[in-house]
């Protein structure tokens, strides 16, 4: 992990409008925030598009940062808030029709999808609820903790670790009937 | 059994791609300038709801704008009109969750800068990637040139609009734009995934484009001596070729469609005198370059071009996806490219409208006399990609706007500009098609442009366009885009004929065998050919279509086939047949019209002449066969492909046939 301290230091400058601080903190956090995006997103396009958006509203969000949390959490946090609102604006547009919606997730899941157990990873994500989806986004890589991952979905780190042992109950039963189909 | 969390993890790992290196530099450069800008402005700045209230503020960013494009002539907005460009982006800005809120406009202010400087870059990148694009087709300093050309197209004063496009400028711009688009892939290809994955893309087996029909197999006449098809206008196929060999990967066998191919050039084919028919058909009998036992059957359909002052108005109703997906150098930067080319084909009396739809709908410019240049290119400056997509009401917006526009005798069309990317809200595929059709009976007609790569919903969209009575074509290119919108404009926007069927009746006693080269996902049953409820292929104005048959004259040592020994071996030809190696039937329908008209030729032996166009379109027949891994080419190679479209590239005015014997080469190279 990134030195915390420095982390702080640097976003705390940031957010006084230090511009090289605000620089370093972005050159250091964008592949760690690409890859939560994607996680959070699972597509490619998403990913980039979300990304792009935190980037934009980051100048102004920061000025919030309190140092209180560990700065990467706080932009992971930043970075869920950000996909519920995408989620939410999809949603609004696909939710009347599922024809196009899934047609849609066909033809981003084939353009996407070149990597083998990459469908795997499609329909287990895409079987599991908003709240687990989130919860294994940030918990499924290298970037924090599982106690940094609940505070950035805003819970309590016993309810990670519900929502991580649910994931792992629905993923088994998914393998089972796979392998009894 | 593996615990199932540390699986997930893994198959995270797996899919997990790296950012795009382009998208990341770009983000963070506008992070930071947004974050600059908040140090200086925060006391001017105010929340918006609908509209920057702000406009001194913004007065001063545009200045600033301004200020740092003095050496950028791409560039000539004005403050009014990069004030119109604020609304047109607001959706963008609606996008991106501001708790804070009080720091939006200084972020408006900087989009508005990363519009220009993406005008500007786009000279720039044409320029900067030509260092690392080893394989450009074109060298570095041409590019160089290429540069104040662009601009001069972009500001509208130094260009001047020919009825066609001035081949001294054209070449270049076209150049231009396939730096930035081959190269652009191959770069980004070294570093992350996007360009391999777009250059797998023809290979998707869920669209119809790419759905397998086997090739066509060599037919015995005495056993089938009937062939029917329904003609093909589109050159999808080509595009798709095109763009796999410039990014380095020969295309999948299934992309390669060899009609679209032939048919994406123009030939020259004797068009119909007055009164004879929308079209005219030239058969001629050549040798074929990969078998001297057989012949060429090209039957070559040239369509009338009615003199362009005699159209009626036009009213083009432009809905262009500006979504975030749209940002790419290919996508909206080319279409704005394209716009320009075709606006100077317009007349006056046509009427142009911009609707956008990008997070929502927006009217970018209302009904506006072609005539009227510069407020359009303005209006088409100030589009932004950015954001989600909503096309459902960008549709309805644009048919509204184009009925608002449309008079008696007038022709209106919604031309659909996007990467494919589009998600049109409430309706079902069905429904939508049926809307779609519904407004096509009331006179408005769809046309779909595809941009960017691999659009692998692009079977929809032929659909909607189809149903729009419409074409559907990809651009890739500059040069691209000059073909369909400009030299094309009139044939695409005005159907002389439709369902046009082709029936080919062969001779048994002149021709023993024959096969049609491509046209396999165009055949029809024989008995369609009369029925005129069966669909087919429209020709537009000026268009020509171009097929080709290898036929095997009876004797020759190329019969594949030997006669059967308990067939019925005896055929007695009437006398009238002398001569004859078969007969062509076409049939066709006038626009508006649901009886189908009927034309027949008698095909003799030595028919017609041979011209760089046939000897063209059988090089890129061998060609596409070639990439196919045909079975009929013998050793017939990539060098005799090259050879034989290199001494028929004609007059060639538009640089088509020469990039076409480049992309051989590129082939040739690749297959080794």
């Amino acid at each position: 992990m990134r030195m915390e301290t420095g982390d702080t230091g640097l976003a705390l400058a940031a957010a006084g409008g230090d511009r090289e601080a605000f620089a370093a903190l972005l050159a250091r956090h964008y592949d760690g925030l690409f890859r939560v995006c994607f996680r959070l997103t699972g597509t490619r396009d998403g990913a980039e598009d979300l990304t792009q958006d935190i980037c934009l509203a980051l100048p102004a969000k920061l000025s919030g940062f309190r140092g209180d949390a560990k700065f990467s959490t706080w932009l992971y946090r930043v970075a869920v808030n950000a996909a519920h609102d995408a989620r939410r604006r999809a949603a609004s547009r696909t939710k009347a029709s599922d024809g196009w919606g899934d047609w849609e997730r066909n033809r981003r899941a084939a353009a996407d999808d070149t990597a083998e157990g990459l469908d795997w990873l499609q329909t287990a994500m895409a079987a599991l609820p908003e709240d687990l989806r989130d919860t294994a986004a940030l918990t499924m890589g290298d970037e924090m903790t599982h106690a940094e991952a609940a505070e950035a979905l805003g819970i309590s780190e016993g309810t990670a670790s519900w929502r991580l042992s649910e994931i792992r109950k629905r993923l088994k039963a998914m393998r089972d009937e796979e392998l009894s189909a | 059994m593996s615990d199932p969390l540390d699986d997930l993890k893994r198959a995270f790992e797996r899919a997990t791609p790296e950012p795009d290196a382009d998208r990341k530099t770009r983000n963070q450069d506008d992070a930071q300038k947004i974050f600059d800008r908040a140090q200086g402005s925060t006391d001017g700045a105010r929340p918006t709801s609908d509209r920057p209230k702000g406009w001194a503020g913004i007065a001063t960013g545009v200045r600033h704008m301004l200020n740092t494009l003095t050496s950028r002539p791409a560039l000539t907005a004005t403050t009014a009109l990069v004030a119109v460009g604020v609304v047109a982006l607001l959706p963008v800005l609606r996008d991106v969750p501001s708790p804070l809120g009080g720091l939006e406009q200084p972020e408006l202010e900087t989009r508005e800068r990363a519009v220009a400087d993406e005008a500007a870059a786009d000279l720039d990148d044409a320029v900067s990637e030509a260092d690392i694009a080893e394989e450009a087709p074109v060298e570095m300093e041409e590019t160089i040139i290429v540069a104040p050309s662009m601009a001069e197209i972009s500001d509208g004063t130094l260009y001047a609009p020919p009825p066609s496009p001035s081949p001294s400028v054209s070449p270049l711009a076209g150049a231009a734009s396939e730096m930035r688009s081959a190269p652009a892939g191959k770069v980004i290809g070294g570093i992350v995934a996007p360009a391999p994955a777009d250059a797998v893309r023809p290979e998707e087996p869920n669209t119809e484009t790419f759905a397998k029909d086997d090739d066509n197999p060599v037919k015995v006449v005495t056993e089938e001596p009937v062939s029917t098809f329904s003609i093909d206008v589109d050159t999808a196929s080509y595009a798709i070729v095109r763009n796999s060999l410039m990014s380095g990967i020969l295309p999948p066998a299934d992309a390669v469609r060899i009609e679209e191919m032939v048919n994406y050039f123009p030939y020259d084919y004797p068009a119909p005198a007055a009164g004879e028919g929308p079209f005219r058909p030239t058969v001629t009998l050549a040798e074929t370059p990969w078998n001297p036992d057989t012949q060429l059957m090209t039957i070559g359909l040239q369509g009338e071009m009615p003199a362009v002052e005699d159209r009626p108005p036009l009213n083009l109703v432009f809905l262009i996806d500006t979504s975030g997906s749209m940002q790419d150098a290919n996508k909206l930067p080319l279409l704005k490219q394209s716009f320009r080319l075709m606006l100077s084909e317009l007349r006056p009396e046509d009427q142009v409208a911009i609707v956008t739809y990008a997070g929502s709908a927006g009217l970018a410019l209302e009904a506006t006399p072609a005539g009227e240049r510069d407020k359009i290119l303005a209006s088409l400056e100030t589009l932004e990609a950015g954001g989600s997509t909503a096309g459902q009401q960008g549709l309805l917006q644009a048919y509204s706007v184009a009925e608002s526009m449309a008079d008696d005798g007038e022709v209106t069309r919604v031309i659909l500009a996007t990467d494919g990317d589009f998600n049109v809200g409430i309706y079902e595929p069905e429904a939508l098609k049926d809307f779609i059709a519904d407004k096509r009976d009331s006179g408005t007609y769809l046309s779909v442009l595809g941009f960017g790569r691999g659009n692998l919903d692009d079977a929809t969209m032929q659909a909607l366009a189809q149903n729009g009575n419409g074409t559907a074509a990809y651009i890739d290119t500059l040069s691209e885009a000059r073909k369909v919108l400009v030299d094309q404009l009139t044939g695409a926007l005005f159907p002389i004929a439709n369902d046009v069927k082709i029936q080919v009746e062969f001779n048994p006693a002149k021709v023993a065998e024959y096969r049609l080269i491509g046209y396999e996902t165009r055949a029809l049953r024989r008995e369609d050919f009369n029925n005129d409820k069966v669909d087919a292929g429209e020709i537009g104005a000026g268009h020509s279509v171009t097929a080709i048959y290898e036929i095997t004259p009876v004797g020759s040592p190329a019969v594949l086939n030997d006669p059967l020994r308990y067939g019925a071996s005896s055929v007695a030809p009437a006398a009238s047949d002398d001569g004859e190696l078969a007969f062509l039937r076409m049939r066709y329908k006038a626009p508006g019209e649901d009886a189908s008209q009927l034309i027949e030729v008698p095909i003799t032996e030595g028919m017609g002449t041979v011209t760089p166009d046939t000897r063209f379109a059988a090089a890129i027949a061998g060609f596409g066969q070639l990439l196919k891994d045909s079975a009929y080419t013998g050793d017939w190679s990539y060098e005799y492909a090259i050879d034989l479209a290199n001494s028929a590239i004609g007059e060639d005015p538009f640089g088509y046939r020469r990039q076409a014997v480049e992309l051989m080469r590129l082939a040739k190279s690749l297959s080794q």
